[in-house]
C-alpha cells in the first residue's frame, strides 16, 4: 500500500470517527454520574434530523449544530426525568428513547430526505500544522468539528481527572449515598450531566448530516450510537481512550470503504459488518481485561439514588 | 443553672408509618466528654442521631448548637454547624484514594485540585490525634478499622466539634476498639465531644463519661459515670430481668459430622479466598468461627453449602464426599444453610410465610398432590410451627418482608431445623436482633445442639462466640489461625488470632 492512501485511510478514519467519539464523550459524562443511556441513537438521529434541517433554513451550519444539541439535550432531559426523579429502569428508559428518537426523526425528515445542503461544514485546513508531512493531512485537513473534537478531548479528561466538579460527577456515579451525606446534590448533578451527554450525541448526529454524508435519510446513524455505548467501555469511561476507539471504528469503516473501491472480491454487506462485528469481539476482550485489572463501571451505574431506601 | 453545651436536642419527637420512633427525648452533649448512647436495637438510637446529623428532620422539637437553635435540612447543614457522623455502614467511595473521599463536597477545595497539598494536611491532622492513615492510599486496599479512621478524619477536616459514631466497634477486632477507644479519648481530650452508639455494655463501662439510655424511642436515664453499673443498664436498656446465662448440659459426641480437608475456594472477584481450611463438626457440638467480617465466612458458608466450588480439597458430611454437589444433593445430605443474607438469600420477600416454607419441602410426597402442590398440608405444618416457634405473622400469606428481623430469623430457623439437619450452619444468626430475639434464636440453636445436631455457627461477635461454642476456630484472610476449645481461651487470644497471629494448636 502506498502512503498516500494510507493518508486517505486514515484521514477517512478521523471523519468516521468523529460522530462516533461524540457520542462516546457524552455517554462517558452521562454513566460517570451513573446513569446509563442507551438512547445514545435516538439522541443522535434527533440531532442529525434538526440539525440538518435547521441548517438548511437558516443556510448556517452552525445554527444547525446548537440546535443539534439542544435536540438531543431535550431526548436527554426525558432520560434524566424518568431514570432520576422517577427511578424509572435505565435499560427499558433509553431503549424507548432510541425508539422514539428514531421514529420522531424519521417522521419529521420526510421531506428532507436525499435534499443536499446547501452549507455543510467545509474542510479548513490548520495553517502550519496541514504542512507537517503524514500528520498534517490526516489530523489537520479537516471541518471545524473535528477541530473542536481535539480541544474537547483533553477538556473532558482534565474535567472529570483533575477539577473537583469532576470529582464529584465521579462520586455520585461510584456511590451516591456517599456523595450525598458529603452534601453534594446527586439528583441535580445527574441531570446536568445526562443532558450535556444528549447534547454531546446531539453533535455526534449533526456531524454526519451536517459534514459526513452530508444530506438527511432516515436512520443516517446506522447503529453508530450502539457503537459508541459500546465505546465507553472499551475506553474505560475515560475520555482519551475514546478518541483511540472511535477512530479504531472509524479506520474499519473507512478500510471497508477502500476495500470497496479496489475491487476486492469480498461482500460489499461483510464489510459493513465489519465495524458491528469488531464491537462484539473488542467487548469480550475488553471485559476481561477490565475484570483483571479492576477496572469497573462506575459502582453505581445504572442505579437510581433514594435517599430513604437502606 | 444553664450550662451551655455543643449541642442539644431538645423533646424530640420522630414519627415514622405505625411508630413513634424518638417520644420527647432530651440528649445533649458536653465539651470534652465521651457520651454514650444505649439501647438496643430499634430503641431509636439510629433515628435520633439521623437526626442531629440533618438526615432526618425532627417531628417536634429543638436542635441547640452552643446555645443557637438551628434546623439542619440536609447532612451538609450539620457538617457546617460542627456535627459529624461516623456512619455504621462506610460512606466512603472505593475507587477514590483517602485524599479525594475527605474533601468531596467541600467548599474550600480549589475548583482544580491540588492533591498534594490536601495529603499534606491531611498527614499533619491524622498524626496530630494518632489516626495513622496514608492520604494517598486507595480507600479499596483499606482495612475496615483503616476506613473507619478515614471516616473520622473526614470529620475532623470538615472541622466537627462534636463527632457521632454509630455502633463504632461492630467491625473491630477487640485490640482495634481499643485503639479506636483511645483515639476517641484523644479527640474529646481536645475539647470536641464524642457521642458513641451501641448495645454493648462493656463499651459503656469501659468510655462512658456519660450514658444515655433509650429505650422504645424514650430516654429513660442519663447517669454520670460512677451513677452506674451492667446490671443497671441492662435493666434499663431491656426493661425487665434477661438471664445472661445460657447452660450448656451435655458434652459434644464423638463423631465427626463435618469434616473440613484443606478446603480453598475463590471469591467473587476471581481471588483466593479461603485457603487449607481444615477442621471437624462432632454431633452434638456448636464450633464457633470467629472472625472480622470479610475474612471469608460469607465464602465458608457457601463453600459448605454447595453454592460456591471448592477449588481444592474436600467436604465430608456424615462419611459421604460432597464436595462438588449442587446445592440440592447437599441438602439431602443433611445440610442446612441460615445465611448472613435473611431477606436475600435465606427467605423470598414478596412470598408469605407458607410459601417461604415449603421452598425445601415441595419436593417431598406428603408436600405434593402429584405435580401440584398439597396447599393444606402446607398450611397446617405452617400453622404448628408458628405455634411451636412463636413466630408473629399478621397472615400466612403476607409478604414476609414486612416482618420484623427477629420473626424473620424465627421463621427461617423454623424451616431449617424442621428439616431435621445433621449440620446446621448458621451465618451471624442475631445480627439486628434485640435482647430478647437474641436468647430466643440462642436457645433455639442450643436445644438443637443437645438434641445431636452439629452446628457450624459462624458471628463476629464474639461475646456471643463464647457464649455458645464448644470450640472456636479462627478465620483470618481465609485461613484457619487457630482452632481452640472455647473454655481453654479468653477474647484476647481469639482476638490475636483474628488478626493473623498464631496461637496453639488444640486439636
Amino acid at each position: 500500500m502506498n502512503q498516500e492512501i494510507l493518508v486517505a485511510i486514515l484521514a477517512t478514519a478521523v471523519t468516521a470517527g468523529t460522530p462516533i467519539l461524540y457520542a462516546a464523550l457524552g455517554e462517558i459524562l452521562a454513566e460517570r454520574a451513573g446513569v446509563l443511556n442507551l438512547g445514545v441513537e435516538g439522541m443522535m438521529l434527533a440531532g442529525a434530523v434538526s440539525g440538518f434541517i435547521f441548517a438548511t433554513k437558516t443556510s448556517s451550519p452552525w445554527t444547525g449544530l446548537l440546535i443539534a444539541m439542544l435536540a438531543g439535550g431535550l431526548l436527554a432531559a426525558i432520560h434524566a426525568f424518568l431514570t432520576v426523579t422517577l427511578k424509572a429502569n435505565q435499560v427499558v428508559s433509553g431503549l424507548a428513547l432510541t425508539m422514539f428518537g428514531t421514529g420522531l426523526s424519521g417522521y419529521i425528515g420526510k421531506s428532507y430526505v436525499g435534499m443536499p445542503l446547501p452549507v455543510p461544514f467545509h474542510k479548513v485546513s490548520v495553517p502550519v500544522l496541514s504542512d507537517i508531512p503524514f500528520i498534517g493531512p490526516v489530523l489537520f485537513n479537516h471541518d471545524p468539528m473535528v477541530y473542536l473534537s481535539y480541544i474537547l478531548v483533553p477538556v473532558l479528561w482534565f474535567f472529570i481527572f483533575r477539577t473537583r466538579s469532576g470529582l464529584h460527577l465521579r462520586a455520585v456515579g461510584e456511590n451516591p449515598a456517599a456523595a450525598d451525606s458529603m452534601g453534594i446534590n446527586v439528583f441535580l448533578t445527574r441531570y446536568i450531566y445526562v443532558i450535556i451527554g444528549g447534547m454531546l450525541a446531539g453533535m455526534g448526529g449533526a456531524y454526519l448530516s451536517l459534514h459526513y454524508v452530508p444530506s438527511w435519510m432516515e436512520n443516517i446513524t446506522a447503529g453508530r450510537g450502539w457503537i459508541a455505548v459500546a465505546l465507553v467501555i472499551f475506553a474505560t469511561w475515560n475520555p482519551v481512550n475514546a478518541l483511540w476507539g472511535s477512530y479504531f471504528f472509524g479506520g474499519i469503516d473507512a478500510l471497508g470503504f477502500r476495500l470497496q473501491t479496489m475491487n476486492v472480491t469480498i461482500s460489499p454487506h461483510f464489510l459493513k459488518m465489519l465495524p458491528y462485528l469488531f464491537t462484539v469481539v473488542v467487548l469480550v476482550l475488553v471485559t476481561k481485561r477490565n475484570m483483571l485489572n479492576r477496572i469497573g463501571s462506575p459502582r453505581a451505574l445504572g442505579l437510581p439514588y433514594d435517599r430513604e431506601e437502606r | 443553672m444553664q450550662e451551655t453545651y455543643l449541642v442539644e436536642l431538645k423533646n424530640i419527637t420522630k414519627r415514622f408509618p405505625g411508630v413513634t420512633a424518638n417520644d420527647k427525648v432530651n440528649f445533649n452533649v458536653r465539651k470534652g466528654e465521651i457520651h454514650v448512647l444505649l439501647g438496643e436495637n430499634g430503641s431509636g438510637k439510629s433515628t435520633l442521631m439521623s437526626i442531629l446529623s440533618g438526615l432526618y428532620r425532627p417531628d417536634e422539637g429543638e436542635i441547640i448548637v452552643r446555645g443557637i437553635k438551628m434546623v439542619f435540612r440536609s447532612p451538609r447543614n450539620a457538617i457546617s454547624a460542627g456535627i459529624g457522623m461516623v456512619h455504621q455502614h462506610f460512606k466512603l467511595i472505593d475507587s477514590f484514594s483517602v485524599a479525594e473521599n475527605v474533601i468531596l463536597g467541600d467548599d474550600r477545595t480549589a475548583p482544580v485540585l491540588n492533591i498534594k497539598d490536601v495529603e499534606n494536611n491531611l498527614a499533619q491532622l491524622s498524626a496530630r490525634y494518632g489516626l495513622d492513615i496514608n492520604p494517598s492510599s486507595m480507600v479499596w486496599q483499606l482495612s475496615v478499622g483503616e476506613k473507619q479512621r478515614v471516616e473520622i478524619v473526614k470529620m475532623l477536616y470538615r472541622g466537627s466539634q462534636v463527632l457521632i459514631l454509630d455502633e463504632p466497634t461492630a467491625v473491630l477486632t477487640p485490640q482495634e476498639a481499643d485503639k479506636l477507644f483511645r483515639n476517641l479519648r484523644e479527640m474529646a481530650g481536645t475539647g470536641r465531644g464524642i457521642v458513641v452508639i451501641t448495645h454493648k455494655l462493656n463499651e459503656v463501662m469501659e468510655i462512658a463519661d456519660r450514658v444515655t439510655v433509650l429505650r422504645r424511642g424514650k430516654a429513660v436515664a442519663t447517669l454520670e459515670r460512677g451513677q452506674f453499673n451492667r446490671t443497671d443498664l441492662a435493666w434499663l436498656m431491656v426493661g425487665q430481668d434477661v438471664v445472661l446465662q445460657n447452660k450448656k448440659k451435655s458434652p459434644p459426641g464423638q463423631r465427626k459430622v463435618l469434616e473440613l480437608k484443606g478446603v480453598g475456594c475463590l471469591n467473587d472477584l476471581g481471588r483466593n479466598c479461603l485457603q487449607d481450611v481444615s477442621f471437624t463438626v462432632h454431633q452434638g457440638e456448636i464450633f464457633g468461627i470467629a472472625g472480622v467480617a470479610g475474612n471469608g465466612q460469607r465464602e465458608l458458608a457457601e463453600v459448605i453449602a454447595g453454592l460456591r466450588r471448592a477449588t481444592e480439597g474436600s467436604i465430608i458430611v456424615n462419611g459421604t464426599d460432597i464436595t462438588g454437589f449442587s446445592p440440592r444433593r447437599v441438602i439431602d445430605h443433611g445440610v442446612a444453610l441460615v445465611p448472613e443474607d435473611r431477606l436475600g438469600t435465606g427467605l423470598i420477600p414478596n412470598m408469605g410465610a407458607v410459601d417461604n416454607l415449603v421452598l425445601k419441602d415441595y419436593r417431598r410426597r406428603e408436600m405434593s398432590r402429584g405435580p401440584f402442590l398439597n396447599r393444606r398440608k402446607a398450611y397446617e405444618k405452617v400453622k404448628q410451627l408458628v405455634n411451636r416457634f412463636e413466630i408473629k405473622l399478621s397472615s400466612l400469606d403476607a409478604p414476609v418482608k414486612l416482618m420484623s428481623g427477629g420473626n424473620l430469623q424465627r421463621l427461617l430457623l423454623a424451616r431449617e431445623i424442621t428439616s431435621n439437619p445433621k449440620l446446621l450452619i448458621a451465618v451471624y444468626p442475631v445480627r439486628g436482633l434485640d435482647i430478647k430475639a437474641t436468647e430466643a434464636v440462642h436457645n433455639l440453636l442450643l436445644e438443637q445442639r443437645e438434641r445431636g445436631m452439629a452446628i457450624l455457627l459462624i458471628s463476629e461477635d464474639l461475646e456471643e462466640i463464647f457464649k455458645l461454642s464448644d470450640r472456636i476456630g479462627v478465620l483470618c484472610g481465609g485461613r484457619i489461625t487457630g482452632i481452640i476449645p472455647s473454655e481453654m481461651t479468653d477474647i484476647e487470644e481469639i482476638g490475636l488470632l483474628m488478626m493473623g497471629g498464631t496461637g496453639e494448636m488444640v486439636l
